[in-house]
């Protein structure tokens, strides 16, 4: 029974953190389903959705849920941005030009924060005031059950967004064909915007729950963040909305059960070895079809 | 075409050959006006008292980069100790000036930034601050030294044991990563009286890899269960599935040798899954408050940790030294700012003790002097390595106390 109860634990455990991995990978995957560009400084965004929502809670004074529409607006501005400056003079450069663009991004916010903020970690508030709740032996926390829930709730929302929506349905056109969508009217620079828009909101949200979960907010914050995500989406299969947040979850729960039952210290290697074999069998992840070139 | 490209290239590496120097250039020149204007106001205050000759101290700490905070902190503490040595007559009478480098923690440029000190020929050197480069420096110090050409090298807080045995001349302010793990294991044994601890360690990390394992060793030999040994990587910040795991075995006291944005993480995790008990940790948790917000300051309740020196310690000397430091920085020392302090202040007793600012000499004084510092009353081992009271100290509703001092062994 004990074990049972220890297996659960560490099973919530395992959700909680696979539930940001997976908000975190839609923006990697959303971004790459459109563009084919792997948006390296995805994880930065969310260190900069950090920063304004923890200025705005701790600096304006504001509740958490508008520091959080706060932080949507201001990284669903800084994506298109970043994607007008630094990515559409390359859009028919190879695409090793872009990756490195990308990567050169991610530095240069890395660094920006660092001069303005220092590198010492800066505390976050306490968001989140929901008292545990007991579910047998089991005690799951506020935060937890927050995390999870949000994130569910977002998983949704932009499912819906993008199957049922007009804008959703031209994302998903100039996904398939960047070139039969204009020639179908579709606004390709509109959509793209819009994409780096969406994506880079989640990221703030994603912010904003990982803060609450991890309260503490630092220029490097996003790397690890980005990286494990990253790998969620190529676990799902890179480009596709549930592959991403399938691989979310996966990682979440591979990290924490090889934590708990194989070796605390391994845990990254794992992970980081599960890529090494999705990448060996299945290059296109698990939700990946097998697409022929075309010619 | 073949000679288009030769000369491209030979243009190519010229470019990156000078602006190598250039970088390195203007880093130095910044550094050498720092410096100046520290020692300006340094002899004007001082110009009465002593003649007109100077002393020349190199100090290498990053002011710069990741570990700036610690060395912008080490390097106030040094400044203010000078001041105050000018103040009281300077060494040997002369004025005492700092030639301060930045090293950004980084090993080949505190090599490079000690080799300009040697060259502007100071007669001790105070670095480095985090513990790479100090074992970068120490080895060439040590070299050179055994070769006839050395000078005293004191590290105010590289804490890794193997900085002082590579020679004579290198000495250290602050005690060594192993012997905070023992002061804290026989802590627990003998004040708390735990019997069954848990150990969560940075596996990524010597500073507190080196902590666990000597707590670990220590504590088994006092008759103390490790019912729990866990890691986690550099960039783990979820820490929930390990405490889960401890949390289960129920032990007295969990100890977590880390740095304080770790440690706060960890704090707040183990209190959010349930867990209550003591925490234990080392230096590195001075400055965990400052990262906590005000109403999260409570997980850190009920935990201990040692550290160098106690900021509202009622000793006459601390206290003076935290009310000149508020002064004239404005803000709170840290335990750096102290380390650095006593750093200078060592190298100044042992110099006055020597009579001159022979090498050789002064070595020699070090290893026989008594001093006491900020951070207590220092001797030094046949390493190089202080013999020191630790302060063990409470947190408890956002605030430090002071719980004991273990004597030095």
């Amino acid at each position: 029974m004990e074990q049972v109860v220890m297996f659960l634990k560490q099973v919530i455990n395992g959700v909680q953190v696979g539930s940001i991995y997976a908000l975190v990978a839609l923006g990697y995957t959303m971004v790459y389903g459109i563009v084919k560009l792997l948006n390296f400084a995805h994880g930065d965004f969310i260190m900069v959705g950090a920063y304004i929502s923890l200025f705005a809670m701790t600096g304006a004074g504001m509740p958490v849920w508008l520091a959080a529409v706060i932080a949507v607006a201001g990284c669903a501005l800084l994506g298109v941005l970043t994607e007008k400056i630094a990515y559409k003079p390359l859009r028919n450069s190879p695409k090793l030009s872009v990756l490195i663009t990308a990567i050169g991004v991610s530095l240069f916010l890395q660094n920006l924060f660092l001069i303005l903020f220092t590198s010492s970690p800066k505390p976050y508030p306490n968001t989140v005031n929901i008292p545990a709740v007991n579910v047998g032996p089991i005690q799951i926390s506020g935060v937890t059950l927050v995390t999870i829930v949000l994130s569910a709730v977002s998983m949704i929302a932009l499912q819906l967004f993008v199957k049922k929506t007009k804008m959703g349905r031209a994302m998903r056109a100039v996904s398939e064909d960047a070139q039969a969508a204009t020639l179908m009217g579709v606004n390709v620079n509109h959509t793209i915007s819009l994409t780096f828009a969406v994506g880079s909101g989640l990221a703030a949200i994603a912010a904003v729950m990982y803060c609450t979960a991890y309260p503490m907010v630092d220029p490097y914050m996003g790397s690890m963040l980005g990286l494990k995500a990253f790998i969620a989406a190529v676990l799902g299969g890179i480009g596709i909305i549930p592959g991403a947040m399938l691989g979310g979850f996966a990682i979440g729960l591979i990290e924490s059960l090889t934590k708990a039952y194989i070796s605390s210290q391994l845990a990254d290697a794992v992970v980081f070895g599960i890529l090494i074999l999705v990448l060996l069998i299945k290059p296109a992840g698990i939700f990946g079809k097998n697409v022929g070139e075309k010619v | 075409m073949k000679k288009m490209l030769a000369v491209i290239l030979m243009a190519a590496m010229m470019v990156s050959t000078f602006s190598g120097c250039s970088g390195n250039g203007s880093g130095e020149t910044e550094e050498s006006e720092n410096s100046t204007t520290a020692s300006v106001e340094s002899s004007e205050e001082a110009s009465e008292e002593t003649s007109g000759e100077t002393v020349t101290y190199g100090v290498l700490a990053p002011l710069t980069g990741d570990a700036s905070v610690y060395g912008i902190s080490t390097s106030n503490g040094i400044k203010m100790g000078a001041e105050d040595i000018n103040e009281n007559g300077g060494v040997l009478g002369k004025t005492l000036e700092l030639e301060v480098m930045d090293e950004k923690a980084d090993i080949a440029e505190a090599t490079n930034a000690y080799n300009a000190l040697r060259s502007q020929e100071v007669s001790a050197i105070i670095g480095d601050v985090t513990s790479k480069p100090a074992m970068a420096v120490a080895e060439i110090a040590a070299e050179e030294y055994a070769d006839g050409d050395g000078i005293p090298v004191i590290t105010p807080t590289g804490t890794t044991p193997d900085i002082t045995p590579n020679g004579e001349n290198i000495f250290r302010a602050c005690y060594t990563d192993p012997f905070q793990g023992k002061a804290m294991a026989t802590f627990a044994a003998e004040n708390l009286g735990a019997t069954k601890v848990a150990v969560m360690y940075n596996t990524s990390d010597d500073y507190s890899t080196g902590i666990a394992n000597a707590f670990v060793e220590t504590a088994e030999e006092k008759g103390i269960e490790i019912v729990a040994n866990e890691g986690y990587g550099a960039d783990d910040n979820d820490f929930k599935t390990q405490l889960t795991k401890i949390q289960a075995l129920n032990p007295d006291a969990i100890m977590v040798p880390d740095y304080y944005n770790n440690v706060a993480l960890i704090a707040t995790q183990a209190r959010e899954i349930g867990y209550d008990g003591v925490m234990l940790g080392a230096d590195g948790w001075d400055g965990v408050l400052n990262v906590l917000d005000d109403a999260n300051k409570s997980v850190v309740n009920n935990c201990y940790f040692c550290n160098h020196f106690f900021i509202n310690d009622t000793d006459e000397k601390v206290a003076n030294f935290v009310k000149e430091y508020k002064e004239t920085y404005g803000e709170d020392p840290t335990a750096f700012s102290a380390l650095g302090y006593d750093a200078v202040c060592i190298l100044d007793e042992a110099t006055e003790k020597a009579g001159s600012t022979d090498p050789e000499a002064v070595v020699a004084a070090m290893q026989e002097l008594e001093y006491d510092g900020v951070t207590g009353h220092i001797t030094f081992d046949e390493n190089g390595d202080p013999i020191k009271d630790v302060a063990i100290l409470k947190l408890e509703d956002g605030a430090v106390t002071l719980e004991t001092k273990l004597a030095a062994e």
